[in-house]
């Protein structure tokens, strides 16, 4: 907890520097992963992020230092020609595209790890530190590096920002953006070398392996939250920057940590919380409708069953037991019990002293129209959709909830307002 | 049959298109007239679709060109419209409909430009004329197919063109929706606008065009729908598979050959 002010104080300025950069970084790379994500070149971004280690590699060998500039240019020409041999491999060969990323990923990287362990035997002593593009390492995000990387992060932001209309079009509707007149290829390229460049930023945080992570996750997890692109990269982005600050703070804890693999875990949990918390799409959402809509079957199955009974008596106001209303509809008593009390409380039912239970006026109106739904809809089965009076029933049973007043009056309208379903009941 | 028009809006000239080597459109030789209702009509895999993508330059085309009121589409670009198939987009995009509306106005307002007030009001205007306005706001993964096909017309007419290429805007739509999108096409035709629709179903085609076009890998007929749409015809289009086409194509996919000698020369219109 100490540490945790310590470092929340910000009174070491290179703490400050770190963190605001590693912030910068990830959340350029959430905001650019949002445009891969919708392209659906998620996977591609991930053969880019092994891609740019080689890459990285060469421009340390050929330059001798490891020089920020020298090493962003390296991993930005290899990074973009392994986008350029999948799109090879997939237009000119039979070889699929999933089967391109991971054969373009796997050289790309393995040639990278090869150089990699090349140059930590070569005996050159500036090499140290190298090691930490593989899992990332934020705290070594200081002085030059940070200004070369979180230029290239700014440049990414503005670039997104102009062409924001532009890519959102492409990432839609490939083909109408075409027949508007827009330089479409020139877009894609323009949105390629965005991927690649946040990778090639993205990397000093979370490191080559786990950089799709960054990338992708936050974008994902935020579509879980909104249905509009502007409010999605927004999101996508303050999850990135919570990462982006998170990893600058295990970096700063514990400095032998790989800063990259606690990244991945923490926007991890964030995109598994968005996916069971998130209100609409989410998990507990769906859950939590599942169950109202369980819920109002059985209110309505407990309301149209008391209607029956009361057609069959002649009287709608009089009280049930439990045990009369068992014998006409089975339903286990402790469901039963629930629901009752819960119409109850709805102001639907009344209970009598007697330990029976009556309609109110506004839950006979309620019952009369579940009825009169399951009525019509088994004489426009037959009628419009031609089957057997006796098979049409279980359908009923479960249209009779879901049909809306609008429809209702569409199905009198077609049937000619009829007085009786197909099994002779009136319809009320 | 094939009647050539004086003055076309539309001129395609010995077009041959391929697919992965193999042609799917033989030589079409077509001209169309303006301030008309024009249907595509054939069997499936007749290359209906690409014909008008080759028009509108969205695929490369191994030979011949195609003209827009005698010019490239490049320089008349503003004044033609397309509405691709429904299936071709992912309609769990995150955008609303009035997002994918106001798409139809991008054209004009080129790049690096946010939308103005005016291409707002023309968005708006649009749903209004396919009856979607209420759904300004609804996140497009919502709507039904019928109102998907609204939503990619009004996008169309929000761009406000002269000419309007639509590829199958009937296919799965409920009976109203096809009654209202023909209604409108109706109405944009007698405004003098000329609409190209890509169509499957021959009994519809007679009440809904004026001029018909008959294709099944070549040019059939083409003419005034009354006059085109014979037995004699139909059965060129849709009777007897057009085996030694099809076989000639697989032999020209198979070998790698190409579809002509020199293919550099012939596509180089596509851009």
């Amino acid at each position: 907890m100490e540490t945790l002010t310590e470092f929340l104080s910000f009174s070491d300025a290179n703490v400050r520097f770190v963190t605001f950069g590693s912030v910068l970084l990830a959340a350029s790379s959430a905001v650019v992963g949002c445009f891969t994500l919708l392209r659906k070149r998620a996977l591609v971004g991930d053969a880019i992020a092994h891609a740019v280690l080689p890459g990285v590699c060469l421009a340390f060998i050929l330059s001798g230092t490891k020089n920020p500039v020298y090493l962003l240019i390296g991993a930005f020409i290899t990074g973009w020609l392994s986008v350029y041999c999948i799109d090879f491999i997939t237009s000119r060969t039979r070889i699929k595209e999933d089967a391109a990323i991971g054969l373009v990923l796997s050289v790309f990287f393995g040639f990278g790890i090869l150089l990699l362990t090349a140059i930590q035997h070569g005996g050159n002593a500036s090499q140290s530190g190298l090691d930490k593009f593989l899992f990332g390492k934020a705290a070594s995000l200081v002085g030059e590096d940070l200004i070369t990387f979180g230029s290239v992060a700014v440049i990414l932001l503005i670039t997104i920002l102009l062409f924001y209309k532009e890519f959102k079009l492409l990432c839609f509707d490939r083909a109408y953006a075409h027949t508007l007149g827009f330089p479409v290829k020139m877009l894609e390229l323009i949105l390629t070398t965005l991927t690649v460049l946040a990778v090639v930023v993205g990397i000093q945080a979370v490191g080559v392996v786990l950089m799709a992570a960054i990338l992708i996750t936050p974008a994902a997890a935020a579509r879980f939250w909104t249905d509009r692109l502007g409010v999605m990269i927004l999101i996508a982005a303050v999850i990135g920057a919570f990462s982006g600050f998170s990893g600058a703070f295990v970096s700063y804890v514990a400095p032998a940590m790989p800063t990259g693999p606690w990244i991945v875990m923490i926007v991890s949990v964030l995109a598994i919380g968005s996916f069971i918390l998130a209100p609409e799409k989410g998990w507990l959402g769906r859950m939590y409708r599942q169950k109202n809509n369980r819920e109002n079957i059985l209110d309505e199955n407990i309301l149209k069953l008391l209607y029956q009974l009361g057609e069959q008596n002649g009287s709608f106001f009089s009280g049930r037991s439990l045990a009369e209303m068992q014998e006409k509809r089975e339903i286990p008593s402790g469901r039963l019990m629930k629901g009752l009390k819960r119409l109850r409380s709805q102001g639907y039912l009344k209970r009598d002293p007697g330990n029976t239970w009556l309609l109110t006026p506004e839950g006979k109106t309620r019952g009369q129209r579940v009825v009169r739904l399951h009525r019509l809809w088994e004489l426009y089965l037959t009628q419009y959709l031609n089957i057997a009076a006796d098979h049409v029933h279980e359908d009923a049973e479960n249209i009779e909830h879901i049909l809306t007043p609008e429809l209702e009056a569409k199905i009198l309208e077609q049937l000619g307002y009829p007085e009786t379903d197909p099994h002779e009941s009136r319809i009320p | 049959m094939i009647v050539q028009v004086k003055d076309p809006v539309i001129e395609v000239h010995d077009l041959t298109v391929s697919y992965d080597r193999k042609p799917v459109l033989w030589d079409i030789d077509l001209t169309l007239p303006g301030n008309s209702l024009i249907g595509i009509i054939g069997p499936n895999g007749a290359g209906k679709s690409t014909l008008i993508k080759a028009i509108m330059g969205l695929i490369p085309v191994s030979s011949g060109y195609a003209k827009i009121y005698d010019q490239e589409l490049k320089a008349v670009r503003q004044q033609v419209s397309y509405v691709p198939q429904r299936e071709s987009v992912d309609w769990d995009f995150p955008a609303s409909v009035y997002d994918v509306v106001l798409m139809g106005r991008y054209g004009k307002m080129g790049l690096f430009k946010r939308p103005v007030k005016a291409d707002k009001d023309a968005a708006m205007d649009a749903l209004t004329k396919v009856g979607m306005q209420a759904y300004a706001n609804r996140q497009i993964s919502q709507l039904s197919g019928g109102q998907q096909q609204r939503v990619f017309l009004a996008r169309a007419l929000a761009q406000d063109a002269d000419i309007y290429f639509m590829d199958e805007p009937f296919a799965g739509v409920d009976i109203a929706t096809e009654n209202a999108i023909i209604e409108l096409l109706r109405t944009m035709r007698d405004n003098g606008k000329t609409i190209i629709v890509v169509h499957h179903d021959l009994q519809s085609a007679v009440e809904y065009f004026d001029w018909t076009v008959l294709l099944n890998m070549r040019l059939v007929g083409s003419g005034p729908t009354a006059e085109v749409l014979n037995q004699e015809l139909l059965e060129k289009t849709y009777g007897g598979k057009l085996t030694v086409l099809t076989k000639v194509g697989e032999l020209l996919r198979k070998k790698e050959f190409p579809a002509r000698e020199n293919p550099a020369k012939a596509t180089k219109w596509k851009r």
